[in-house]
């Protein structure tokens, strides 16, 4: 262990520290004294039904969503991603985040219509089953709610996990229909700039989509991971734009009006206009920006003693491919770049590594994401500097404001206790 | 602000985003639709008041339309209740500034639009025009947006002034 080559302060190792054959040889840790092998009760017996759809082990029953709204009074309901007890990339579907305004409708597809009308030249309604005829295409897309990690606008750090914080965004291969290829179907009037999409839930949600996003990488997707979309993410179609705020990913969509100006709805007048410190607020944000965020260890992960670690995390951004992410054990004074997962996709989770070496002493883990269009992550002070903090300390399930993506910080105290800091 | 104006600045946005198109052989299996199909589902509208149909209303008769529909979650007279309150509202300083409809959004046919598609939120699509007109009429009256013996319709509507609407800067495409 003390030959391996530390490359940044508070022992973060070579990104490639641990692939084949780099460390032949070496005991890593000392192993606890092992115990006498005997079979245990499923070992000897058999085992359980196979079921028609499959659900994870019952060992695992505290992987779960939060709930901002569990009795489904009448008002939004937010479901969080538990970040910090996944890896790799995609986000199972029964744990991708939601966010229902009017709750989750239930859609006898038979009956579902998608209308596209306004500036085209012959409007047209589409079944499921005659979109399930068109080419489709598959992408892997991150979904992230323009008030994802919300609570960090505060001005003293909250002590949550990276559910709370960062609980809003998901990663999912989605397959479906490219809208542009409905699109020329209808034949759109030069006239028209936006497109206007609209679910068939209660709230009727609806928002502006600029036509040139619709034409670029817009599609109606049918599948999610592979399967139907779920209630909660869209069931049965759902507008799909890749890196842009999650409200305007239209669920349930049953219509798509072409048109000169934009709808100015009421979550594009009101709700994601985010307030800058001038008192001005910003309009139409769109875009989710380079972003990263350390998984493990993270808040509620005790570290189990000196020694070995992964540090590892979530990159992303709605400009396209990851293409470095830097970490840092010693709050921001030296830096190592981490090992990316292949494949790194554009506008998905890249999921990065870092190997390290705790000594057992206080440590500030931090991570910062470029992206192939030359964006990075902001420091906490340089996007409070732009865009303020709150002078009171919110609830962490509130949204004192949109579209943060600044970098996050984990203390680590000598107990092996993880805390949420701003260093 | 005129209306040109209004058309002129969404337009102009949307004119930088670009609007490439690319025209390409399709399957050609959507079902034709007239207007007469549609209009049941046509709920959009825009802020040049595009879309808002016949139909009026006026603050007396809304004042009525929310007591027995809306005063539930927003609070006697709009001051507020389990859900948000739909009067007053401090000038934007901060984040932390409650969003109100007089303090913050733009257009006043987002009122409209909005209590139209979603409103009341246990039976959504249940008002008729003319109430959704007249309730408008109501919420822009308690705020001294609009006078309290003005009609709004369809030409009245669009003409509302929001003290907010040049309080906005366009994020993107800023960066382009």
């Amino acid at each position: 262990m003390r030959n391996l080559k530390v490359v940044a302060g508070n022992g973060l190792l070579h990104r490639r520290t641990f692939l084949a054959g780099a460390l032949t040889g070496y005991a890593l840790v000392q192993s606890a004294s092992a115990q006498q092998l005997t079979d245990d009760p499923w070992s000897l017996a058999p085992g359980n039904t196979v079921p028609d759809y499959g659900t994870r082990s019952r060992f695992e029953r505290n992987v779960v969503r939060t709930l901002s709204n569990p009795n489904g009074e009448p008002r939004n309901q937010h479901a969080r991603t538990p970040h910090h007890l996944l890896n790799g990339t995609l986000t199972p579907n029964s744990l991708h985040f939601v966010i229902s305004h009017t709750g989750d409708p239930d859609i006898d597809p038979d009956r579902h219509r998608l209308v596209i009308h306004g500036l085209v030249k012959q409007p047209l309604s589409f079944t499921l089953d005659t979109l399930s005829r068109y080419p489709m295409a598959s992408r892997m897309s991150f979904i992230e709610c323009g008030g994802n990690s919300a609570p960090l606008f505060s001005k003293e750090p909250i002590q949550a996990n990276v559910q709370a914080l960062h609980g809003l965004v998901s990663c999912a291969e989605w397959t479906g229909v490219k809208l542009s290829t409905l699109l020329d179907e209808a034949g759109v009037d030069p006239k028209a700039k936006w497109l206007i999409a609209e679910g068939a839930d209660a709230s009727h949600l609806s928002r502006s989509v600029p036509v040139s996003k619709a034409l670029d990488d817009a599609m109606v997707a049918l599948y999610q991971n592979g399967e139907r979309l779920m209630p909660g993410n869209g069931y049965p179609m759902r507008l799909l734009l890749p890196g842009w705020e999650g409200n305007m990913n239209i669920k349930w969509l049953r219509r798509i009006q072409l048109a000169e100006l934009p709808n100015m709805s009421y979550y594009e007048s009101k709700i994601y206009a985010p307030i800058l410190p001038s008192g001005k607020a910003y309009q139409f944000y769109f875009l989710q920006e380079v972003k990263s965020f350390i998984t493990h260890p993270s808040p509620g992960l005790a570290m189990k003693g000196p020694g070995f670690y992964e540090i590892s995390g979530l990159a992303y951004s709605g400009n396209g491919r990851i293409s470095k992410v830097m970490v840092s054990a010693d709050g921001g004074r030296s830096w190592a770049q981490a090992a990316l997962q292949e494949p790194v996709l554009s506008k998905a989770f890249t999921r990065f590594r870092m190997p390290w070496r705790w000594d057992g002493g206080a440590a500030t883990l931090q991570s910062r994401a470029w992206d192939e269009a030359g964006y990075v992550q902001p420091t906490r002070a340089e996007f409070v500097a732009l865009r303020g903090e709150t002078k009171r300390v919110p609830p962490v399930t509130g949204f004192p404001n949109e579209h943060y993506n600044a970098i996050v910080s984990w203390s680590v105290d000598r107990s092996g206790e993880v805390k949420h800091v701003y260093a | 602000m005129c209306t040109r104006s209004i058309r002129g600045y969404l337009v102009a946005i949307a004119l930088v985003l670009g609007s490439g198109q690319a025209w390409a052989q399709t399957p050609n299996l959507g079902t034709p639709m007239t207007q007469t199909d549609i209009a049941a589902w046509d709920i959009n509208i825009l802020p040049d008041g595009t879309g808002l149909p016949a139909g009026s209303g006026t603050p007396a008769e809304g004042a009525r339309i929310y007591v027995a529909k809306c005063s539930t979650c927003h609070g006697e007279n709009g001051k507020g209740g389990t859900n948000a309150k739909l009067v007053g509202g401090d000038p934007i300083r901060d984040m932390e500034t409650e969003k109100t409809i007089a303090n913050f959004w733009p257009f006043a046919t987002t009122l409209f639009d909005y209590i139209r598609r979603a409103m009341p939120w246990r039976q959504p699509r249940s008002l008729t025009n003319d109430e959704v007109y007249a309730l408008t009429a109501y919420i822009l009256s308690l705020n001294k947006l609009v006078r309290d013996d003005e009609t709004m319709n369809a030409q009245t509507l669009p003409k509302v002034r929001m003290p907010n609407r040049d309080g906005f800067i366009v994020r993107f495409p800023d960066r382009q």
